[in-house]
């Protein structure tokens, strides 16, 4: 039976494997992928994000058991930074699932950043999809808020969820592009702390302000052709107080992240978001293979440090090098596309 | 496409684990960061975990590497444990198992026969550690 045969059928070891495959890109992956994706399409996706020690892990971990009593299956990914000097990395989320230990019903994976900008987000997609596939009914998507590259990851997921620790800088914090413009449920976790009831107040302040990025705010340069959500399906980011620890306002957090998904459904905004992703995707895949491709022409031509220095010793420019590297590509497309018009 | 081919960026990824009763994990820490230093994933298991704990998280992580650390002297009933999951599961012919902590000169063989590849006693070094690894961790294509 193949990898992929294995993993349909339940074989936790097959799971776990293709994860791998997916990781380390291996040869064959993307086929893997492939045949995973009319699998696909089923699990309720739910991305939780924050700053480092926000409790975003003690909560996955009362969150999951929450979903197993009820009697779903659940895969956790648990992404954690790697050092940019060596590649290596510890990976210590895992020790936080505590209340469920030993259940083979939920299948936690901790990857690695690998310190790479949009491939981590490939990846996280591709193993999402793998755990999809498997059948787990519930996906937790669970990264260190910190970048953009985070907010990339949790754009895979169909509900995301922000972690606000009590007390985590004043209102301007709040303010700034990235983690909190992405957020359909913000949760101030250790809500028992001082300070909590003044974050509380100023994440209500800025929900009230914002404008919903994650329903159709895509601006990138290629746009699609996908209708806008029709008023009055709005979702008003919903705010949750919770102690992680103790277990504390997880129930209301399962119920607000549940009508999440019924928003999604009912609004249409689900296969909104869904195509939204996949454009995403498609156009990630093309940078990144056009990168791979235009590297593999550079290390030909001698590598980027000889067509540095020749730039440093005033020969050419920058722009007149990326220029030749992509000429032959325009022109190829060019002929092509001449070829399929007739 | 032909992008699909030799993009692989392998990392060696390990667990480091604590089994049994012993409370003590500093050397646990101590080459946690190590191997991370030598550019390996490392996933910790943390304090206290049963055998089947180990199991499935070396299956779950899909790990090159199981590192159990023991103190407490009970490596000759958890150790085998351990190995008995993995064979279950498929995951024992391709997983490198080593062990650090102490264990007695007179336990050794036994637990080299049950398929552990080698000990790392105290005083062992952590360049000698992760240079082991390098070396023996395996190669595995499906």
């Amino acid at each position: 039976m193949s990898l992929v045969e294995d993993l349909l059928a339940g074989d936790h070891r097959a799971l776990a494997r293709t994860i791998t495959r997916i990781e380390n890109r291996m040869s064959g992956y993307r086929d893997i992928v492939g045949e995973l994706h009319e699998h696909t399409g089923n699990a309720n996706v739910i991305g939780i994000t924050g700053s480092p020690g926000a409790g975003k892990s003690t909560l996955v971990d009362k969150l999951t058991k929450h979903y197993r009593d009820a009697g779903h299956t659940v895969g956790v990914l648990a992404i954690d930074p790697s050092s940019p000097f060596t590649g290596g990395s510890v990976l210590g989320d895992r020790i936080r699932m505590v209340s469920t230990t030993g259940d083979m019903d939920v299948f936690f994976r901790s990857m690695s950043a690998r310190g790479s900008l949009g491939g981590l987000s490939t990846a996280t997609a591709d193993a999402v999809k793998a755990l999809d596939a498997f059948g787990k009914d519930t996906i937790l998507i669970e990264t260190v808020g910190a970048g953009q590259n985070e907010i990339d990851i949790v754009k895979t997921a169909d509900t995301v969820a922000v972690l606000v620790p009590p007390g985590s800088g004043d209102d301007i914090q709040m303010l700034k592009a990235g983690i909190f413009e992405i957020g359909d449920v913000f949760v101030v976790n250790k809500a028992d702390l001082p300070g909590a009831d003044r974050t509380v107040k100023e994440l209500r302040e800025m929900i009230r302000t914002r404008e919903d990025y994650t329903a159709n705010g895509d601006t990138s340069p290629i746009t699609t052709a996908i209708e806008h959500t029709t008023e009055g399906t709005h979702w008003e980011p919903q705010l949750v107080e919770t102690v992680a620890n103790s277990g504390e306002g997880v129930d209301e957090l399962v119920s607000v992240l549940q009508d999440h998904a019924e928003y999604l459904t009912d609004s249409g905004a689900r296969t909104e978001r869904d195509r939204l992703r996949y454009a995403e995707e498609i156009r990630t895949h093309v940078r990144e293979d056009v990168r791979y491709l235009l590297a593999r022409e550079i290390e030909n031509r001698g590598g980027l440090d000889e067509l540095a220095s020749a730039v440093e010793q005033r020969e050419t420019d920058p722009y007149t090098i990326a220029d030749t590297l992509l000429d032959p590509i325009e022109s190829c497309l060019e002929e092509q596309s001449t070829e399929l018009d007739q | 496409m032909s992008t699909d081919q030799g993009r692989g960026q392998r990392s060696i990824r390990c667990l480091v684990a604590k089994v049994g009763l012993d409370g003590h994990d500093r050397g646990a820490h101590v080459i946690a960061r190590a191997f991370r230093d030598a550019g390996f994933e490392v996933i910790y298991s943390g304090l206290h975990k049963a055998p089947d704990e180990i199991v499935q998280a070396a299956v779950q992580e899909d790990v090159d590497v199981l590192g159990i650390s023991i103190l407490s002297g009970a490596h000759n009933t958890l150790v085998p444990k351990i190995v008995e999951g993995l064979e279950e599961y498929g995951a024992l012919d391709d997983t490198l198992i080593i062990v650090g902590g102490i264990v007695p000169e007179d336990d050794r063989p036994e637990l080299k026969e049950l398929g552990v590849a080698e000990i790392f006693g105290p005083g062992a070094s952590m360049e000698e550690t992760t240079q082991f690894v390098r070396e023996n961790a395996p190669e595995r294509e499906r």
